[in-house]
């Protein structure tokens, strides 16, 4: 069969299980969509091409399957650069594709032209310019394989417009053998076993997981590790709810603005066992102070994060779920009565809190957690309203919370949930999003109401960029720069104009019955909480403290 | 301390930026680095030399690692190696103290490759202590320019 580049690639695609690729048009990529219209691929056209990869990154995590998007050259592309960035910190598989101009004119500053290989070498797990036609089909083979294989992450493949124009014979997709890469799945046995002699000999024991429980076994596999061996378990940002947060053994999250008791137990544990946990600053806090008590344990797929930011004691290379079934096999079961009742102590003396005198972001965030805990995938933006959702909420499932966290990127929320809402098209989907955060991406209503996304949009405006003013609290003496939002649009307009139907909240008493009614409107809603500028997250660890120095609402 | 780190690479566009890059933005030290082709032509030998303790230098490995097309790293600072480096230099030299030029050359194997009326230009091969040497006894003469590679190196066959 001849075909040319373009029709390769879609065709590449397809074979890869791809149904929907997020795009933006331009002149170096004509050829590719006028193939998609030949093609089975649902083509959903983003308004900026940052929403198309933030798109894809939410699609991705809600599917598990690598999220595609789409960009011409040049600022096509670099409007892809913060999504890519994005996707590469939080460890999502996606592959964007880019049109370059045409083979003859690459390195000449022609119209459209910027090195987008180059400019994403720091953020990107591995990427292609592709100089021949007849690479195609490994090329996509390739970038599929590793941005979902191994520790997933982006994959860009750029090519020049008079490739995908040139013609191929297409005989399959190759078999691809990439010499250089060979993730580490199975744990060393005799690492494993120490492990396990490592856990029957603890007292004070804690699981830290991170977003490396990807694995759709590892959930399960978490579970029974921690009944089995009653360890209490605590999660990154990254993986609010691969631990059910209702159950007694569940900490909640860990970290800066993790919760005391959560902070508390990785201080005073003996052993730490950290799973597909990355250590990050914002997670360990100071990492002199951190879990100084414990030897720790650390399970990674990937070997550069085992003593990157903290000293490990056993250090296990492997997919988080492989090697916690390996360490279930041989783990007996224990209990930590005394341990746990510490732990109870603490959470009944030091427990999430906030004021109650009247409507905060707290209190929504956890009626709307009692109302569709069961059944809803939430996305956030980035700030205050974030972390509360990620405190109050209390999530059930892995996956349940999209946020971005490693690059903390303002603007992800609505994009990302329009991406999640695409791959899980039957459930319900919460946005959750700032006054300031929405008015980054806030375009991408376009798209939602063009594809029909029933999205249900909570936006918490307080006037502000509340988490910059908390900073600003803490750390500059209550100097507020820049970070009132003294003009903002009329939100409830603005969602008219959209044909978005609109509620709002004024007061608690008001809360629940209105979240009830816009989440059980079968469309597009947006409802508009109004809150104080004056409110800060906590629990709360300051700069360069400690995670046992943390503080809570008092 | 340095480290020499022999890795083998896909001969594939960007290699060298990725490698630099990576070296670049995590703040490792570069001292030096030479790329050349292998026996086989889509396989590269990258010989790095960076400046670290064992920490960095474990990271450095690792991370390396993680780039698609690098095959293969050894570290082979402890191990027998045979280390090379190479030194165009040229030297001020008039007829009063040429011979003697061509005299200290010769002590260190050096090659003459060049000569005019007021310099000589010296050629030699060696481990750095080697070249290290030959700078620090011409430099009394006048080293009016020179240019140096980085360090090739090899494991010793077994
Ligand atoms: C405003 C703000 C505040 C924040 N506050 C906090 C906070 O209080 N607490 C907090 O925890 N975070 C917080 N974050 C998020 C923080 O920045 C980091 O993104 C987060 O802590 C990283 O989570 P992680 O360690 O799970 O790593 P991820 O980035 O999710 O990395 C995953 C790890 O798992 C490994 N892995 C991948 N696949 C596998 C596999 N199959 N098997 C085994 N391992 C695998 C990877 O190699 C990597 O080491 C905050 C972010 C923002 C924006
Ligand atoms: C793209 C980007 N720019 C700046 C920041 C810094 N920043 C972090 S949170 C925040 C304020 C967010 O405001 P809003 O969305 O209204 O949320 P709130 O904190 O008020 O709940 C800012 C400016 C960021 N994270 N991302
Ligand atoms: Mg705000």
């Amino acid at each position: 069969m001849e075909l040319n580049g373009a029709q390769a690639l879609l065709k590449a695609l397809e074979a890869n299980g791809v149904d929907v690729i997020f795009g933006y048009p331009g002149g170096s990529v004509l050829p590719i969509y006028d193939a998609l219209l030949d093609s089975p691929i649902h083509h959903i056209l983003v308004r900026c091409e940052q929403g198309a990869a933030h798109a894809a990154s939410g699609y991705a995590r809600a599917s598990g399957r690598p999220g595609v998007c789409l960009a011409t050259s040049g600022p096509g592309a670099t409007n892809l650069v913060t999504g890519i960035a994005n996707a590469y910190m939080d460890s999502i598989p996606m592959v964007a594709i880019t049109g370059q101009v045409p083979s003859s004119m690459v390195g000449t500053d022609a119209f459209q032209e910027v090195d987008i290989t180059g400019i994403t070498m720091p953020i990107i797990k591995h990427s292609y310019l592709v100089q021949d036609v007849t690479e195609i089909p490994r090329v996509v083979q390739e970038a599929f394989h590793l941005a979902s294989t191994g520790r997933p992450g982006p994959v860009l493949i750029d090519i020049p417009k008079d490739v995908q124009q040139t013609k191929l014979t297409w005989d399959g997709l190759p078999e691809i053998d990439i010499k250089g890469y060979k993730p580490t799945f199975k744990g060393h046995p005799a690492q494993i076993k120490n492990a396990v002699h490592m856990i029957e000999a603890s007292e004070r024991p804690v699981i830290l997981v991170g977003g490396g429980i990807v694995n759709p076994q590892a959930p399960a596999e978490l579970m029974e590790l921690a009944r089995k061996a009653q360890i209490p378990v605590t999660t990154t940002l990254m993986a609010v709810g691969a631990f059910p947060e209702t159950d007694d053994l569940s900490l909640g999250l860990i970290g800066m603005h993790g919760t005391a008791y959560a902070n508390l137990a990785v201080s005073n544990a003996d052993l730490l066992i950290g799973i597909g946990v990355r250590f990050g600053d914002r997670a360990t806090g100071n990492t002199a102070r951190f879990a100084k008590n414990a030897k720790i344990i650390h399970i990674d797929i990937d070997p550069a994060e085992i003593g990157k930011n903290t000293e490990i004691d056993l250090p296990i290379v492997g997919d988080a779920g492989t090697v916690l079934a390996e360490i279930n096999r041989l783990v007996g079961e224990h209990r930590h009565d005394a341990w746990m009742e510490q732990i109870a102590t603490w959470k009944r003396e030091r427990p999430l809190k906030y004021r109650t005198d009247r409507l905060t972001v707290q209190y929504v965030l956890e009626e709307m957690g009692d109302l569709t805990r069961d059944r809803a995938i939430v996305a956030t933006d980035v700030g205050q309203h974030q972390m509360w959702a990620a405190q109050h909420y209390k999530f059930l499932r892995p996956g349940q919370l999209v946020t971005s966290a490693g690059l903390g990127c303002m603007g992800f929320g609505l994009p990302a949930a329009n991406g999640v809402q695409v791959a899980r098209p039957d459930d319900l989907v919460i946005l959750v999003t700032g006054d300031g955060s929405i008015q980054m991406q806030m375009q991408e209503l376009g798209t939602a109401r063009q594809e029909n996304l029933p999205l249900k949009i909570v936006l918490f405006n307080n006037n502000a960029l509340g988490m910059v003013r908390q900073l600003q609290h803490f750390y500059c003496d209550k100097r507020f720069s820049g970070v009132k939002l003294s003009f903002n649009p009329d939100f409830i307009a603005l969602a008219k104009a959209y044909g978005i139907q609109t509620y709002q909240i004024h007061s608690k008493e008001e809360t629940k019955a209105v979240l009830e009614e816009a989440f059980a409107h079968p469309g597009i809603v947006l409802v508009e909480v109004l809150v104080d500028e004056n409110e800060i997250v906590y629990p709360s660890v300051l700069g360069n403290k400690g995670l046992d120095e943390t503080l809570v609402y008092e | 301390m340095r480290h020499t780190l022999s890795v083998t690479v896909e001969n594939k566009p960007g290699i060298l930026t990725r490698v630099a890059g990576l070296f670049a933005r995590r703040g490792y030290n570069i001292e030096s680095l030479v790329v050349a082709e292998t026996e086989n032509p889509q396989i590269s030998r990258m010989t790095i030399v960076v400046d670290g303790d064992g920490r960095i230098i474990e990271q450095v490995s690792k991370q390396l690692h993680k780039l698609i097309n690098v095959l293969k790293i050894q570290d082979i600072t402890h191990e027998e190696a045979v280390h090379r480096e190479l030194i165009l230099l040229r030297v001020n030299a008039d007829a009063t103290n040429r011979t003697e030029i061509l005299q200290v050359a010769e002590v260190f194997r050096a090659r003459i490759v060049d000569m005019s009326r007021a310099s000589v230009t010296i050629e030699a091969t060696g481990d750095t202590s080697k070249i290290e040497a030959i700078l620090t006894t011409f430099r009394p003469y006048g080293i009016k320019e020179f240019a140096r590679t980085g360090r090739l190196s090899m494991m010793r066959g077994k």
